[in-house]
């Protein structure tokens, strides 16, 4: 194992992280702060409660997983694909390094910024609406599941992306609509019939509803669910990239 | 000498079908200054790319110093360092972080002493706090050709290290560059400045059209290859050279001044005494006279040109 250089590379990650620490940090706490005053404060005084929890405080775990989910995406596929446009990956590739290692120093990286973002978010709520955490294990596991595997395709959205173009597509024109679409602001019990059955194939439904459950100990859907979910797309997005480091695509010619 | 690099029938097709490289076999020994010499689109980064692992092989085998590069690639990279052609550069690093990051990179732990000796026989040590997009061209070619040493590799690729920087950077780097020879650095060069390989290179090749063509020791090179060419300025212009002398391989210059006796330095005979003999038969007389060797550029653009 080159210990060395997975620190380089996480230690470089995160270098790059602190300089750029109004975007990186600063930007997705002030819009998870706008969502809290427009929908917890101002729209969610016209909401009853949602399974008897006030809506502000229903809506703060689909917050942080909406910041998380984008926030990972965004760091790792920036974080190898900015390499792969300036040419700078030429060192990455001609070095003693696995793909195991790379994925250890960039995605844990970005992973753990994810981690930082989901915290301050938690605390920023935590200043507007009260907020219980009825498994605090389950929800730090959940977190760190979810942090890694949509840092995972990221990595994987930044290995493909040929043009700055990709790189925003998928999350903006994919995962944003899914997220929003994927009970961050409501419960889908609260949807007709029809729409509780769509919003089943939405992936990110599993997501939310099973870090809501580690807060308040409900959820849209099983838990046990969720979680199988959450490990396939980990697993589903490790296999990728193990494929994309064998076979060299968009990396080796 | 000990073989440092073997190549043995290497070949890549790239997907769009071009054959970069065609059955190149190549053995290049521990400790010299090899320089790898080609048109563009000869081969030569792909090459360079195979062995440093950033281009997959189609077939073929190549080993460093004794290892191969697929199935001990751990061993075999972090033996090799690489100054590319183009100038990337992490824009918003420092020059000191981003040679720690390439020597971490490689798997070797912190030192500063050896990162401080680099930065400083490159002349980049009051740089080592500058971020990369503040520096000049030069100076980023620098940083490269630091990164690549940061992780004291026992083997250094040099791809057109020295375009685009200025003559006293250039004569800076030949210095570098033979100093690490002189540690026990291969340095393998691949130039367009044919003068660079000639001041620095113990052994040439030459590629065109992902086929090596040539493979020679560069002063055995330029003696075998080489053509001598003796220059005589005549007291009178000569309208014509005279049938008497039409076995001599001659010239004439424009202002019929001059008189070029192009001759090759392998024959036992230059036939430089018999043609003086000759001219003053004819009753042509010259009040100066000068030699001049042909040099490695001269010899490159044959051997292609000869190629095509």
């Amino acid at each position: 194992m080159n210990y060395y250089a997975i620190k380089a590379i996480y230690r470089y990650e995160m270098a790059r992280m602190f300089r750029t620490a109004v975007q990186s940090i600063i930007a997705p706490v002030l819009s998870t702060s706008l969502y809290f005053v427009i929908f917890g404060s101002a729209i969610g005084s016209r909401i009853t409660e949602i399974d008897g929890i006030s809506y502000g405080a229903f809506i703060a775990p689909g917050l942080v997983m909406l910041s998380i989910m984008t926030e990972s995406i965004s760091n790792s596929s920036f974080a190898i694909y900015f390499p792969k446009f300036t040419g700078t990956i030429f060192e990455v590739l001609s070095a003693p390094v696995s793909y195991g290692e790379v994925l250890l120093g960039y995605v844990g990286a970005a992973a753990t910024k994810s981690v930082i973002i989901g915290s301050i978010i938690l605390a920023t709520a935590s200043l507007f609406v009260d907020i219980e955490i009825a498994h605090p294990l389950f929800m730090i596991a959940f977190l760190l599941l979810i942090c890694v595997s949509f840092c995972l395709f990221g990595f994987i959205l930044g290995l493909w992306a040929t043009g700055w173009e990709k790189l925003t597509i998928v999350p903006t024109l994919i995962i944003m609509p899914l997220t929003f679409l994927g009970g961050t602001f409501y419960s889908i019990s609260m949807l007709p019939p029809v729409w509780q059955t769509i919003s089943l194939f939405n992936p990110i439904v599993y997501l939310i509803s099973g870090f809501r459950w580690t807060f308040y100990g409900n959820a849209d859907v099983g838990i046990g669910l969720s979680l199988g979910i959450t490990v396939g797309f980990l697993i589903v997005c490790l296999l990728t990239v193990r494929w994309i480091f064998k076979t060299g695509y968009r990396l080796r010619s | 000498m000990r073989s440092m690099i073997s190549i043995k029938k290497l070949t890549k097709t790239y997907a769009g079908g071009f054959e970069a490289l065609k059955d190149v076999s190549l053995e290049i020994d521990q400790g010299e200054i090899f320089a790898l010499l080609g048109p563009n689109g000869a081969g030569k980064t792909t090459l360079i790319n195979v062995v440093c692992g950033i281009v997959n092989a189609s077939s073929g085998e190549v080993l460093i110093d004794g290892s191969d590069i697929v199935s001990d690639y751990r061993l075999t990279r972090s033996k090799i360092g690489l100054v590319p052609q183009e100038l990337p550069s992490e824009s918003f690093e420092t020059v000191w972080n981003t040679c720690c990051f390439s020597r971490g990179l490689f798997g070797r732990p912190a030192d500063s002493k050896h990162l401080e000796r680099v930065l400083k026989s490159l002349s980049l040590w009051d740089k080592k706090d500058t971020v990369s997009m503040q520096l000049s061209g030069g100076m980023k070619r620098r940083v490269l050709i630091a990164k690549a040493l940061a992780h004291e590799p026992e083997i250094l690729f040099l791809d057109e290290p020295t375009a685009g920087v200025d003559v006293e950077l250039r004569q800076d780097m030949w210095n570098v560059v033979t100093s690490l020879r002189d540690q026990g650095v291969t340095v393998i060069l691949t130039t367009h400045y044919i003068e660079e390989a000639e001041q620095l290179a113990d052994r040439i090749g030459v590629i065109d059209h992902g086929e090596i063509i040539l493979v020679e020791e560069k002063a055995k090179l330029m003696r075998d290859m080489g053509k001598k060419q003796l220059v005589l300025h005549l007291q009178e212009p000569l309208v014509d050279i005279p049938s008497q002398l039409s076995s001599y391989d001659l010239g004439l210059s424009k202002d019929q001044r001059d008189l070029t006796y192009t001759y090759d330095t392998k024959r036992q005979s230059t036939g430089i005494t018999a043609l003086l003999s000759d001219l003053r038969t004819a009753g042509i007389y010259f009040n100066d006279l000068q030699t001049s060797q042909s040099s490695l550029e001269d010899i490159f653009v044959d051997l292609v040109n000869e190629g095509r």
